[in-house]
C-alpha cells in the first residue's frame, strides 16, 4: 500500500483500485479539536479536487477535497459519530472515505511522504 | 409572610444556593450568580395572582387541561431581579468599546431611539389602512431615496431583513435575470473570494448557484490573474459576490477592472455592503460597476443590533436588476403613497420575501441617523472610521504581526505571527481580554489570514477609550511573548472561567429537563 498527499493536507492509501481518504496529521492539528464531519454518501462520484467532505473545529469549517476522481465506496461512519477520532488518529482510524479510482494515474500529481513534510515545514 | 387572598406567597423565598467552590451563594463579590428560571421559579408561585371570575363558563368541550403545566412562576420582585441581573451579564456597546471584526458595532445615537418610540412609528400595523399610514411611507420612501443617492443606484429593494436576507434578493434578482434572457439553466457559476463572508457562498448555493473560489493574492486582494483565469470560458458565468472593502479590511483596488471583466463574461456584480461604513459618502458603489448591494442599516446606520435584536438589509439595484426586485415596494400616486402587492402590476418580480414590508423601525433609526449626520457628516463617519482603526494597526503594530503591509480600512487584521514558539495562541489573546474588561475580537477569521485577529473599533471611539484599549491588548501580547502562563488559563476574573468549546460542540446540552437539573447538581 503506498500512501500519497495532497497540498490541501488530504492523504490517500492506495490498495488495488480502492483509494482510503483522510486528513493528514499537520491538518489535524493546525484545526484543533474537530467537533463535526459531514461525509458523501456511498456511491456518490466525486470529482479530484473537488469539495467532497466538510469538516468543523472549535476553529473553522473547513472542505475536503477528493484526492482523486472516482466513487464512493463508503464513508467512516465512526468519525461522525465521534468526530474526535480524527484528531486522535487522523492517519488510521480517523479515515474519511474509500473512493474507487477512476484512473490511477492521477496519483502520479501527489506527492509522497518526504515531498509532503518538505512542503508542510514551509507552511 | 404577607398572604393573599388565595394564600399564595408574593415576597422572594430564600433561595436554595446551588454550591460551588468559591462561596455558598455561587456570587463573587456584587457579581450576582444566576439560575436559570426553571431552577429559580416554582411551580406554586407567581407575579400576579387574579381571583377566578365568577358566573364564567367552560366552553372547552372537556380538552381542559387536567395536569398543571410544570411552568415555574416567580414573584414580581423575583422576576426584575432575575432578568435584570441577566442584563448585567450582557457585554453590550452601551457598557464598552466592542471591537468585533466584521461588526461594526458603534454607538447608537439616542435621538434614533425617541424618533423610533414615536406613536405614529412605534405604534402602526402593518394591516392598517394605507391611507392613515402615508407618514410612515414617506419615512420608507424618504430613506430609500438616500440609500440610492449614497450607493448611486437607481433602485432599492427595502424589504429584506439582514444582511444575508439582503443577498438573497440580490442573487434571486440575478437569478430572475438570468431566466429572463434565457441563461438560468446554463449560467450556474458564481465566483466568490476565498476572503468572503461565509454567507456569500451560502447564499449564491441557496439559489441553485455552483461556487467558484477566487485565490486571494499575497496582498490580501483578489488575484486578478486567478480570477482571468475562470472567466476564459465564462459561458456559464452568473456573476461574482466580492465582499468591498474585503474582510481583511482591505479595499479591492482593482474593483472597476473585476466588474468590467465580470460584466464582460455575460454576467452580474454582488457586492457584499457589510462594510459600507468604511466608504459611506466617499464611494458610491454604482459608479464601480456594482449590479446588487446589501446594506446592512443595522451597522452602517447605526441601531440596535448583536443582541439577536432586528437587522435590516435593503439591496440597491441596477438598472439591469431593477424589474426583478421584490414586491412589495412604493409608488406614488395622485392619492399619495401607496404599496405594489401584488403580481399583476409587477410581472418581472421574482416574488416576495416577506409578509410586509420590511424593518420600520430600523427604517425610522436609519434615517434618524441620516438625517442629523447629513450628507458631510456620514462622509466623515467613513474618515473616523478608518482614521481609528489605522491608529490601533499603528499603535499595535510593535508588539503584534499585521496580516498585511500598509494602511487598512476600517478594520484592523493581525495574524498570530507573534505568537510563533510562545505556545500562546490568538484564543488565549482573545480569553486575556475579557479579564481586561473588553468583548473579545473576531478571531480565526478571515480564514485567509493564520490565527487571525480581526478588530474594528468604530468611528465613535475617542482616542482615550482607543489608547485603553490599546494598552489592554499592547500589554496581552507583551505577555505572550514572555510565554506568561496564565494566559493558557484566562480568564480569571469573569463569573464563568474557560469553557470547554469543545464539549459544548461535541455533546451540547440545548434542553433544560428536569434529569439536567440532577446532573449539574452531581457536578
Amino acid at each position: 500500500m503506498t500512501t500519497y498527499y495532497t497540498n490541501e493536507h488530504e492523504w490517500i492509501s492506495v490498495d488495488g483500485d480502492v483509494g482510503t481518504v483522510g486528513i493528514t496529521k499537520f491538518a489535524a492539528e493546525k484545526l484543533g479539536d474537530v467537533v463535526f464531519v459531514e461525509l458523501p454518501d456511498a456511491g456518490k462520484q466525486v470529482k479530484k479536487d473537488a469539495d467532497m467532505a466538510v469538516v468543523e473545529s472549535v476553529k473553522a469549517a473547513s472542505d475536503v477535497y477528493a484526492p482523486v476522481t472516482g466513487q464512493i465506496v463508503e464513508g467512516n461512519g465512526a468519525i461522525v459519530d465521534e468526530p474526535a477520532k480524527v484528531n486522535e488518529d487522523p492517519e488510521g482510524a480517523g479515515w474519511f472515505v474509500k473512493i474507487k479510482l477512476a484512473d490511477k494515474g492521477q496519483l502520479t500529481g501527489l506527492m509522497d511522504k518526504a515531498a509532503y513534510d518538505a512542503f508542510c515545514a514551509n507552511q | 409572610m404577607t398572604m393573599n387572598s388565595t394564600g399564595r406567597p408574593t415576597s422572594i423565598a430564600a433561595n436554595g444556593g446551588s454550591g460551588t467552590d468559591v462561596t455558598v451563594s455561587g456570587s463573587k463579590g456584587l457579581l450576582q450568580a444566576e439560575g436559570l428560571i426553571f431552577e429559580i421559579g416554582s411551580t406554586d408561585k407567581t407575579g400576579v395572582d387574579l381571583a377566578k371570575p365568577k358566573g364564567t363558563k367552560n366552553r372547552l368541550g372537556g380538552v381542559t387541561r387536567g395536569a398543571p403545566s410544570g411552568l415555574p412562576g416567580l414573584t414580581e420582585p423575583e422576576a426584575v431581579r432575575h432578568y435584570v441581573r441577566l442584563s448585567q451579564k450582557n457585554y453590550a456597546i452601551d457598557l464598552g468599546l466592542f471591537p468585533l471584526g466584521s461588526c461594526t458595532m458603534k454607538h447608537n445615537p439616542r435621538l434614533n431611539e425617541k424618533v423610533a418610540r414615536l406613536p405614529g412609528f412605534a405604534d402602526v400595523h402593518p394591516m392598517q389602512p394605507q391611507a392613515t399610514v402615508q407618514g410612515a411611507l414617506e419615512v420608507i420612501e424618504e430613506l430609500a431615496d438616500w440609500l440610492m443617492k449614497l450607493t448611486n443606484m437607481p433602485a432599492v429593494a427595502m424589504t429584506p431583513k439582514a444582511g444575508a436576507h439582503g443577498e438573497l434578493a440580490g442573487m434571486l434578482a440575478i437569478r430572475a435575470a438570468l431566466i429572463a434572457r434565457g441563461e438560468g439553466e446554463t449560467r450556474k457559476r458564481v465566483l466568490v473570494p476565498v476572503s468572503a463572508h461565509g454567507t456569500n457562498p451560502a447564499t449564491a448555493a441557496q439559489c441553485g448557484f455552483i461556487i467558484d473560489e477566487i485565490n486571494a493574492a499575497a496582498d490580501g486582494r483578489v488575484d486578478l490573474e486567478d480570477l482571468k483565469s475562470k472567466l476564459v470560458d465564462s459561458s456559464d458565468v452568473a456573476g461574482i459576490m466580492l465582499t468591498n472593502p474585503n474582510t481583511c479590511g482591505l479595499f479591492e483596488r482593482d474593483i472597476k477592472e473585476i466588474a468590467d471583466l465580470i460584466h464582460k463574461a455575460g454576467g452580474y456584480f454582488y457586492c457584499d455592503g457589510a462594510n459600507f461604513n468604511a466608504i459611506v459618502g466617499r464611494v458610491r458603489p454604482g459608479d464601480l460597476g456594482v449590479d446588487a448591494m446589501h446594506i446592512n442599516l443595522h451597522k452602517t446606520f447605526s441601531t440596535p443590533h448583536g443582541g439577536g435584536g432586528p437587522g435590516s438589509g435593503p439591496t440597491v439595484l441596477s438598472a439591469a436588476l431593477a424589474p426583478y426586485a421584490p414586491v412589495p415596494f412604493i409608488v406614488k400616486t395622485d392619492d399619495g403613497l401607496r404599496f405594489v402587492e401584488h403580481h399583476d402590476e409587477a410581472p418581472e418580480s421574482f416574488g416576495r420575501m416577506c409578509a410586509f414590508h420590511g424593518q420600520m423601525g430600523m427604517f425610522t433609526r436609519a434615517l434618524a441617523y441620516i438625517l442629523s449626520h447629513g450628507a458631510d457628516g456620514l462622509r466623515q463617519v467613513a474618515e473616523d472610521a478608518v482614521l481609528n482603526a489605522n491608529y490601533i494597526l499603528a499603535r499595535l503594530k510593535p508588539v503584534m504581526s499585521p496580516a498585511f503591509e500598509g494602511y487598512c480600512m476600517h478594520e484592523a487584521l493581525f495574524s498570530d505571527g507573534f505568537l510563533k514558539d510562545t505556545g500562546v495562541e490568538t484564543i488565549d489573546i482573545a480569553k486575556g481580554l475579557i479579564d481586561e474588561g473588553y468583548h473579545p475580537m473576531t478571531m480565526y477569521f478571515p480564514l485567509v489570514v493564520h490565527g487571525a485577529m480581526l478588530i474594528e473599533p468604530t468611528e465613535t471611539e475617542s482616542k482615550a477609550e482607543l489608547d485603553r484599549f490599546c494598552n489592554a491588548l499592547a500589554s496581552i501580547a507583551r505577555r505572550a511573548v514572555q510565554k506568561d502562563p496564565s494566559l493558557k488559563t484566562a480568564p480569571h476574573l469573569a463569573p464563568a472561567r474557560r469553557l470547554d468549546e469543545t464539549r459544548a460542540a461535541r455533546s451540547p446540552r440545548l434542553k433544560w429537563t428536569p434529569e439536567t437539573a440532577t446532573l449539574k447538581a452531581a457536578e
